[in-house]
């Protein structure tokens, strides 16, 4: 892992929301395959750190360079990091008036420039990958939130990205939802993707985290691998949140 | 629905027992009574062309006055409140005689009468089209933008086949009584000499002298019409609801 290229950097990102600093002078580092995981308390910055990445927020100050690409501090160039960025929300987002297989063609098709059969093709291979290609001619509002959860997650594969980012992606499931959509996510782990997952999913970021990231306040507190945070986190706030997360 | 169904017996109680009422100019079994309805009917024909073009000509204005409202630049929402503001303001009669007679020696084009009504209801609905689509695409959440823009959809394709699809469903109640209201309104336009419903039933009435029947019959008509739309539109609301939620 240590000899790969960085995919992703961040060097002393900050963002204001107002008078109100969301992130302050933030560094972190990706490397390609890397698994990341993101958690701290509510507040702490952790969706607006990864939708910086993806250009949903333009960042103010620092230099966040993806793929080779320096993102510019203004919003309006999301064509530059095109298809190289996935990312799955935790209310799924998925496109109500369109059937599963429409959500999953309409950006191969629109953007990528597939045929509809190229796109199709994709769609299905993808949805077989999820585990849900029996579902394909749905409405997303037929289906139960793990599946539109794993919908969402075929939806972003398909535009073939090289890095996958995640916010809260089993939040707003029922409990019994959540271990096929961390399923999904570690078959994906597995295959080698980038990954940049805020969760509070202490078991996932156990199996599956290179690099465990804690925030508090817009600031990372603590960055370490998986192994040493959980037995022997450095800063007092990591492990009362640590210590919170498992009482619940 | 059913008030009209209560209702139409009652006129013709009501004419039975007064001997005020001379259905005889509009009785479909004379000649001459057969001959008058038909004239009046032919009104519909420039009644519903009119209203429709009308209509489509500010549902597509109405949107494109209503994106630069969405926008995050000041001055693209400015256009959006003056354009708003003051064709909302102007009376739809003064819009007509303004656009009929004014317009020419303003521009020097000349509309004919269709024409001219056409451009002074579209215009004026324009305004009320621009709020109905920019309440309907502003209530489209937050997400749906999110999720087209980690795609990379740009901002045509976005509204094209995310936003608008959504938004539309939404509005259709709306843009339905928008239609309904084209429908009575294009009735004003018989002051510039337009041939539809009202201006036909005017004319009958200085000819034959029985107001009281002929502008019942213009009520039916306008009633018949108006029940046919909204029953379209209900079926129309109906069968894009069984597609989506
Ligand atoms: N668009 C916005 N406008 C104003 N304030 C915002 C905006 N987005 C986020 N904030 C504020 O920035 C801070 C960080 O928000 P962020 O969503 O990044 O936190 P988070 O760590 O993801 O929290 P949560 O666990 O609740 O999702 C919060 O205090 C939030 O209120
Ligand atoms: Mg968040």
């Amino acid at each position: 892992m240590t000899d790969q290229p960085n995919l992703i950097e961040m060097r002393g990102v900050s963002k204001h929301f107002g008078d109100f600093q969301a992130l302050k002078d933030v560094s972190l580092d990706v490397k390609l395959g890397e698994r990341v995981v993101i958690c701290g308390p509510s507040g702490s910055g952790k969706s607006t750190l990864i939708r910086c990445i993806n250009r949903l927020e333009a960042h103010e100050a620092g230099e966040i360079v993806v793929d080779g690409v320096t993102l510019t501090q203004s919003q309006d160039s999301p064509d530059k990091i095109r298809g190289t960025v996935g990312m799955v929300f935790q209310q799924f987002n998925l496109f109500p008036h369109l059937t599963v297989l429409e959500n999953l063609t309409l950006g191969p098709r629109r953007v990528l420039g597939l045929s509809e059969d190229e796109a199709k093709a994709r769609a299905m291979l993808h949805l077989e990958r999820v585990q849900i290609p029996d579902q394909a001619d749905k409405l997303p509002r037929q289906l139960s939130g793990g599946q539109q959860q794993r919908v969402a997650i075929a939806r972003s594969l398909c535009m073939e990205p090289r890095i996958m980012l995640f916010d809260e992606p089993t939040s707003a499931l029922d409990p019994e939802m959540i271990a096929e959509v961390l399923d999904v996510m570690t078959e994906l782990a597995t295959s080698g993707m980038t990954m940049i997952v805020v969760t509070h999913e202490m078991g996932f970021a156990r199996r599956v985290a290179d690099k465990m990231v804690f925030m508090d306040k817009g600031e990372i507190v603590e960055v370490g691998t998986a192994e040493d945070v959980f037995t022997a986190p450095k800063s007092d706030r990591f492990a009362a949140f640590i210590k919170q997360i498992l009482n619940h | 629905m059913k008030r009209v169904i209560v209702l139409l017996p009652l006129l013709l109680i009501l004419s039975g027992c007064s001997g005020n009422w001379g259905w005889y100019v509009v009785d479909p079994t004379t000649t001459n009574g057969a001959n008058n309805l038909h004239f009046m009917a032919t009104g519909a024909y420039n009644t519903i062309l009119m209203s429709l073009t009308a209509i489509i000509i500010s549902v597509i204005a109405g949107l494109l006055v209503a994106l630069p409202g969405l926008s995050e630049k000041k001055a693209w929402r400015a256009f959006n409140r003056t354009y708003v503001e003051i064709v909302r303001a102007v009376p739809i009669l003064v819009l007509i005689l303004w656009v009929y007679y004014g317009l020419p020696q303003l521009s020097g084009i000349t509309l004919n009468v269709f024409w001219a009504g056409v451009f002074a209801l579209a215009l004026s609905d324009s305004a009320f089209q621009a709020e109905i689509f920019r309440a309907g695409i502003q209530s489209i959440s937050k997400g749906q933008y999110e999720a087209a823009q980690s795609i990379s959809l740009n901002y045509r394709d976005t509204m094209r086949y995310v936003i608008l699809p959504q938004a539309i469903r939404r509005i259709l109640p709306a843009l339905g009584n928008q239609l309904v209201y084209m429908l009575k309104m294009s009735s004003l336009v018989s002051v510039i000499g337009m041939q539809e419903l009202t201006r036909k039933a005017n004319e009958l009435v200085v000819s034959e002298y029985r107001p009281l029947e002929i502008y019942t019959i213009l009520v039916l008509e306008y009633l018949v019409l108006i029940l046919i739309v909204s029953s379209g539109v209900r079926w129309l609301e109906r069968r894009m609801n069984s597609s989506e939620a």
